[in-house]
Parts: C-alpha cells; structure tokens; sequence
C-alpha cells in the first residue's frame, strides 16, 4: 500500500504531507531564532548601557542585503507560479535569479565578516587604544588604518559620533601591544549574538540555496514525470526560503538599526 | 491484513515468510537493515540501540553507587577493567572524583535522550503509530530513517567522550556554565556536538509523527477513534518540536563559548583558578539555565507521556473494559502540553528570582499536576469493574500507576518554593525524579516490551521469568530509591563524589545537621538494591532474545484479543502493513459491549 497524500490534498486538511512537515518545521526554526533573539535581549538588558554598540554595522550594506532578499522571496513565488502555469522556461529563469540573489546575500555577508575580522582593538602598554582596520603586520610592527582613543567606551556608540572621527595610518611597534584583538565573536556578545544569529541565518541560506539549487538543476527531471509532485517540491522550498527571508527582515532591524 | 471478527487462526503464510517478497526485502544486510526506511525495522534499531544506552547508563550507575558507599576504594572485580580503559581517572580501580562526576553527568544525559526517549517515543512510537492508525508507513520514510541514523551519531560520539583525554563531560545533565566551560578538557565539547545531532533527530522525528497523525489517518479514524497511545504520541511530537530548538540554540551558544571563546554565559569579572578569565565577559549564567530547563521541563512529559499511552493500552486490553474518562483522558493530555512550556522556571528557585516571578511559576506549576492526576485516575478508575488478566505487561502497568503517583505526589513540595528552599538539588530530588522515571516510566517500557513482542515475533515472553523480572524489579527499584527521600530530607546534597561523607556527623561532630550515621548508612543498602536490581534484569535479556526462537508460539495474530489495529495485522505486518487502506468503523475500546458475538470487537469490523 502506498503512502496517499504525498502530492493530492487530503480532504478534510486540504494539505499534502509535505506542506504539514514543512510548516511544522518552520515552527521549530521560530523556536529556534526565537531562543537566540530572547539571549540577545536578555544580554542587551543586562549589559551597562554605555558599553553597548551602536553603529559597528553598516546600515546601507545591510539595507543593501535586505533588498536582495526581498526581491529573492519575489521571484521564488513567481518560479512556483510559472510552474503552475505550465511554464517551465519562465520557472528556470527565475529561480536561477534567485539562486544568483542568495549567493549575491552570501558574499556581501562574507565582505560584512571579513570587515570584522580585520577590525582591530590594540591595547598599548601606555595605557593607549588604538582602534581600526588591518593594512599590514610583521613580526616588528603592525600598521592600522584607524584612531587612537582616550577612553574605550568612545569605540561603543559610533552613530553618536556618526563621520566626526578620522582615520589615519597609525604604525605600532609590537613591543608596545599589549593586546590586539579583533572585532571576532570573542571580542564582545554583541558580536558574539551577531556572528551566531547571522551565521546560523546564512547557514539557512546556504542550504536553501542548495535545495533550490538542487531542484533547479538535477531535481527537475522530475516535473517529465510527475509534475504536480515537482511544483510541490519548488513550494516547499520556496515556504523555507520565505521564513528565511522572515527572519532577516528580524535580524536586520534588531542588530544594524537599534 | 485480514477483516476477521474472531481471533484468527494461524495463517502459515504470516508468521516468519511473509507470502510475496517485496523488493524491499531483497538486498544485503545494510540495505534491508541499516538503511531500511520500514518504520518497523526503524522502530527496532530505535529499541535496541535505546535497550544497549539503558543497560549502559545502568552500570555507570552502579559503580556511582559503590563509590558513593565506599568512597576511593576500588571497585571490586571491574576494577582493573575501569582502570585499563579510563586511565587515571580510574587509577587502581578506583573512582576519582572527576570521574565520578563524569559518570554523573552521563548517566544523566544517556538516560534521557540516549535511552528513554529513544525507546518511548522512536520506538514504540515508530513501530505502532502508523500500524495504529492504519496507515502503510510514516509519512516520511526517508526521514525517518535519517532521524536514527543521526540518533546513532550522536550516541557514538557521547559514548566515544568517555575514551577521550579529560574524559566524558563533568558538569551534569545540566551543564550549567561556568563550570561546564571551565574544566579544561573536551569532554564537554563532545557532550555539546552530540546534543546537536541528538536534538536535529527528536525533530525529524516529531515532524514526522505529527504529519503522519494529521496526514495518514485510514479512512473512518476520526480524531476520537485514535487509540490514547496515539494521542500521547503526538503531544510527545509537539513538546519534542517546539521545547527542543531552544536547547540547540543554546548548545550552539555553549560550543561557540567553549570553542570560539565568546560570553554568551561568561559574566564580566569571572575568575578561573584565581585568575582573571580572558573572556569578553558580559554574558549570563542565567541565560543558559532558562534555555536548558526551557527544554528540560516538556523533556519530562516527554519521558511520562508515551508511558501513560502504553499503560493505557495494556489496561484496556487487560481489563476487557473500555478506558474510562477519554475525553478527559485527551484533554488532560492536551493541557499538560500546552502547561509544560510554562513550568521551568520551577527548576530555578534557587537563582534569586523575585517573589512575583517564582509566584507565577509555582502557580503553573501546581496548575499542571491537576491533568496529571487526572489521567492517573481515569487509568485507575479503569481498572474497577474490570476482568483483569494478571499477565506480565498487566502487572507493570499496574504497577506504574501507584509508582508514578509517588512520584508525582513528592513532586509538590519541589513545586512550591519555600520547601524547595530545603531540598533543591538534594536527594529527594533524585528519589522523585526516579519514581517518576524508574518504576514510572521503565515500567511501562518494560510492559510494552512485553506487550507488543507476540506482535514483532509471533511469540510470547516466558510468563515465569517475566513474573521474577516484575517483583525483582519493583521491590529493589523501591529498596533503592524510598531512603533516598529520607536522606534529601535530612539534607544530602546531590552529586557528592565521597556520598556525603565530607558533611556527616562521623567527619565533623561538632557540627550541626551533620548527615547522622543511619543517613549514611542508607548507602550500603541502596548499593545492594542496585546490585540485585542488575541482577533481575539478567532473566529479562535471556528471556527478551531467547523467547524470539524458543518462546511460546502466540498462536494468532492477535493473541491477547485486542481491539486496535495493530493486532489486526499479519504477524510480523509486511511492508505497507495494509494491502488496501483499512476502514475504522469503531472507537479503540470496544471490549465487553453488550450484545457483541466476541467480548471484543477490533475497530476495523463493520457493523
């Protein structure tokens, strides 16, 4: 006996199995980014107020990444709808520009990171900070691209000061460093809650984008077959993507603009 | 599958060889075995596997117990053996104390989500939800199997922690930081990853059972003809969907602490070994205890609700009587689902919260116990009137029932916090847990085991030994966890390597609430209850793998003349369970209706 409802609708849920499974564990990833956006507030209220970053994240890159994962939600409805409407050539086109608009998503975040690794806090045996972006290091010295600072906590609230601080190219003897470190998860929970909710979140990406991927490519033998089991495979990825989509349109607001 | 009114009589073709060979019977081993998308072959790895985690959390157990005893001396016979595998931690055979608190914390975590869950929920729920509701398999088969496979990932690794240099995580089931982030060794990395892959199998898991509920139910299985193991399940899949991401989120947040040395749960100010910690600080201990126990409060419903379904069944079957109170049967397990996720704070009294919030907690807290009493007395109430067969699964599901009503029952005092105040993490907290856990829960695993075995093997377990493996097993559960009441009362804290000895009377006279010499002398008592509780469980493995070729044949496919759809069934049920979708036409408990040819009726017998 085989498996019913694997592609008509039963009767009384007016859902197939996958629609159930997949919605089900949506409710399971609002669980789970729910749990990390509960620590980033526990950990937001907990924290002093002054030693709390504002502005260490780029706002139009950010707004930027927004868009493209909007506009990557929109031509995922319209790939499902085409395979609807009996359009396969029209289905290929858009979900190309979808998997093109995740991995455009992925290498913007990756620039975002790499802008964070190479951010450096220096602690000078003076008693000095040195704050800025990594141009060169040796085993002699280390040259920054940034600022000196008198007090840490002017390196917390960046909005404030919006482009009233200069940069400047700074050289430093390694004999005078007491710490260098990077503006990695370790540096502080802000970034800790930042790396973890955006990593898990371009983890997501990645894989829908792979099952997207996958169904565009080898996967779509399968609308020869049997269509209607195919374009309910493109809905169900597409249901993922929206929630991936849903929870950025949460990141975005609640790191980069608050 | 047969419409048969009466309890059929054999059908050769049913037994071991099947009639037709399906194409999924060919192949090797692996294929028929290992990657085996059959939610019956499926059910059994999840048995086994789970069986093989239980008997394993059993002896670390029992080694506690010695130490705990007869503190730093070497354990007697596997001595030498413990010390040739774990090294230093087990110098001379005997146990240190990192050791021992490894063992804790293991015994801990093997237990509930290496062996009770596994086999509550992956294996008596994958083996009887689709047969129950008649459908051919789970919905997603291949799911399903990825699920145990993932399962088994996660065992392996927590079971290979123990071999690694350090040894196997130390701070508890629990895990709470700082502690758990700063013993230096990587058991607590390998306790984490495995967490990962364990919690991603519960969820492929879940949403698999909840699909298939909603999804897969035969024609005429109305939502009030679901067998109450059915609806146990399913709130089991809700609780396992929705309780669980929040653990795994934390556990990601406790790896990246431990491995990329960030403060989720570091404070700013931490000192580790009298030094300053090199951490960004501003992280919350605090934090991780409200996403553990967000989890690890519905993980306990999880681990009674599969078992009250299984006692439900076997009393029904066993009683000849419908199940009294359905409704309020599925209702209660309705609300206790729903409660579950507001509870956990309960576990928190003792973290300074203020008196509004721990209010708001005991109130929940109390609330959930009414549910809970609920479905105790409607399974007792069900017992009255009845014809009771006092066979082997009869008597371990009626004995659950005033077992878990004491365990239930000490839970209250735990409940309202000013009484928590004298026992939090003390050893009435272990004797309740374990009522509830141990002659609760194991006992209708055991009873199910039993139950259901005729159905997987066409035969049924020896009668006799099941009879010793019964009063063994509920005299010496009781011997071993009854004093431990006494002891937490008289204030014997949990998870002391020595068993209190740094704190009793004999150490210290001068002090005041020293634990006494009888306090501490409940030990040796408790080891020898746990000595002989191993021992009684040697007849059941005998009698569990000797019975599936020497056993007493069962006779028919539904030998213990039940009325739900599992036993209306081939024996062992093919692939597919059912040639054609099978037709429900009755509620789950049509016993002794009057007017009835049979003192049963199955559910899929037409009128």
């Amino acid at each position: 006996m085989d498996i019913p409802y694997t592609v008509e609708a039963r009767p009384d849920t007016g859902l197939y199995n996958a629609k159930v499974g997949i919605w089900l564990f949506l409710a399971s990833e609002v669980m789970l980014f729910g749990a990390l956006f509960s620590a980033y507030i526990l950990l937001r209220v907990g924290a002093t107020g002054d030693l709390w970053p504002h502005g260490w994240l780029n706002i139009p890159i950010g707004t930027f990444n927004t868009l493209v994962l909007i506009t990557s939600s929109i031509t995922t409805v319209m790939a499902w709808a085409s395979l609807k409407m009996n359009q396969f050539g029209r289905f290929k086109f858009f979900h190309a520009c979808t998997i093109l608009l995740s991995l455009a998503f992925v290498c913007i975040k990756s620039y975002e990171y790499h802008d964070k690794f190479t951010h450096y806090e220096i602690h000078l045996t003076d008693g000095r900070i040195a704050d800025g972006h990594l141009v060169k290091s040796t085993p002699e010295q280390v040259i920054i691209h940034g600022r000196f600072v008198e007090d840490r906590k002017e390196l917390f609230d960046l909005r404030a000061q919006g482009a009233s601080h200069t940069h400047e190219e700074i050289t430093l003897p390694r004999a005078q460093i007491k710490t260098m470190e990077n503006y990695g998860p370790w540096h502080h929970t802000y970034l800790a809650v930042y790396f973890t909710l955006t990593g898990l979140h371009a983890l997501h990406v990645i894989g829908g984008a792979l099952v997207i991927g996958f169904l565009w490519g080898p996967g779509s033998k399968l609308w020869r077959q049997d269509p209607d089991r195919f374009t309910n495979r493109v809905e169900i990825s597409g249901l993922f993507w929206h929630f991936v989509d849903l929870v950025w349109i949460f990141l975005f607001p609640v790191l980069y603009l608050l | 599958m047969q419409t048969a009114t009466q309890p059929t009589a054999h059908h050769p073709e049913s037994s071991h060889h099947p009639a037709h060979h399906t194409e999924e019977d060919a192949g090797g081993f692996w294929s028929r075995y290992f990657f085996s998308t059959d939610h019956k072959i499926i059910g059994m790895q999840y048995g086994l596997t789970a069986l093989t985690f239980l008997l394993f959390g059993f002896f670390l157990m029992v080694i506690m117990r010695w130490q705990i005893a007869h503190p730093n001396e070497p354990v007697p016979v596997i001595g030498p053996l413990l010390a040739s595998l774990l090294g230093s931690g087990a110098a001379h055979g005997s146990i240190s104390a990192d050791l021992y608190n490894s063992f804790g914390a293991m015994h801990g975590t093997i237990m509930v989500f290496l062996a009770i869950v596994p086999l509550a929920f992956g294996a008596f729920g994958n083996y009887l939800v689709p047969l129950q509701i008649g459908a051919p398999d789970m919905a997603f088969p291949r799911i399903n199997m990825a699920s145990y496979q993932v399962y088994l990932l996660g065992g392996v690794i927590m079971f290979v922690s123990f071999f690694i240099p350090g040894g196997a995580a130390q701070a508890g089931w629990t895990s709470y930081p700082p502690l758990s982030l700063t013993i230096p060794t990587d058991g607590q990395t390998f306790w984490l990853i495995a967490m990962v892959f364990l919690i991603t199998s519960s969820l492929l898991g879940a949403v698999n059972f909840i699909a298939t509920v909603i999804q897969l139910r035969a024609p005429g299985m109305t939502w009030g003809r679901l067998p109450f193991f059915v609806w146990a399940q399913f709130v089991t899949g809700f609780l396992l969907l929705l309780a669980f991401p929040p653990l795994e989120a934390a556990g990601v947040m406790q790896l990246m602490d431990k491995v990329a040395h960030t403060s989720f749960f570091l404070p700013t100010g931490l000192a580790v070994e009298g030094r300053l910690a090199q951490v960004s600080g501003g992280g919350s201990p605090l934090l991780w205890q409200h996403l553990f126990w967000f989890l690890a409060h519905p993980e306990v419903y999880v681990l009674i609700l599969p078992a009250m379904g299984i006692v439900a069944e076997i009393i029904a079957n066993n009683t000849r009587k419908p199940l009294w109170g359905y409704r309020s049967l599925v209702g209660a397990t309705l609300s206790i689902g729903f409660l579950s996720f507001i509870v956990w704070a309960h576990h928190m009294y003792m973290t300074g919260m203020g008196t509004k919030i721990s209010s708001f907690f005991q109130i929940t807290t109390m609330i959930i116990s009414i549910p809970s009493v609920i479905i105790l007395t409607c399974l007792l109430v069900s017992l009255w009137g009845g014809s009771i067969r006092f066979n082997t699964p009869m008597l371990f599901a009626m004995a659950f029932l005033p077992m878990f009503g004491i365990g239930g029952l000490t839970g209250l005092p735990l409940g309202l916090s000013y009484a928590d105040l004298h026992l939090h993490d003390t050893y009435y907290v272990i004797a309740h847990f374990h009522y509830v856990v141990a002659p609760g829960t194991i006992f209708a695993l055991f009873a199910g085991l039993y139950y259901w075995y005729p159905k997987y093997t066409g035969r049924i377990m020896n009668e006799f030994w099941g009879k010793i493996h019964f009063w063994g097993s509920l005299i010496f559960m009781n011997l071993i966890f009854q004093p431990m009441f006494a002891q937490g009362m008289a204030g014997m804290l949990r998870r002391m390597a020595d068993g209190g000895a740094n704190y009793s009377q004999a150490r210290v006279p001068e002090a005041i609430g020293g634990l006494s010499h009888s306090m501490m002398g409940l030990h040796t008592y408790i080891l020898w209850a746990a000595f002989s509780l191993g021992l009684v469980q040697i007849p059941f493995i005998i009698n569990f793998f000797w019975s599936i070729c020497h056993g007493r044949p069962a006779g028919s496919d539904n030998p213990w003349a039940a009325t739900t759809l599992e036993w209306q069934t081939p024996t062992p049920p093919p692939h597919g369970n059912f040639t054609s979708a099978p037709r429900v036409f009755r509620g789950p408990y049509e016993y002794s209706v009057p007017g009835h040819a049979a003192d049963f009726t199955p559910q899929n017998q037409p009128d």
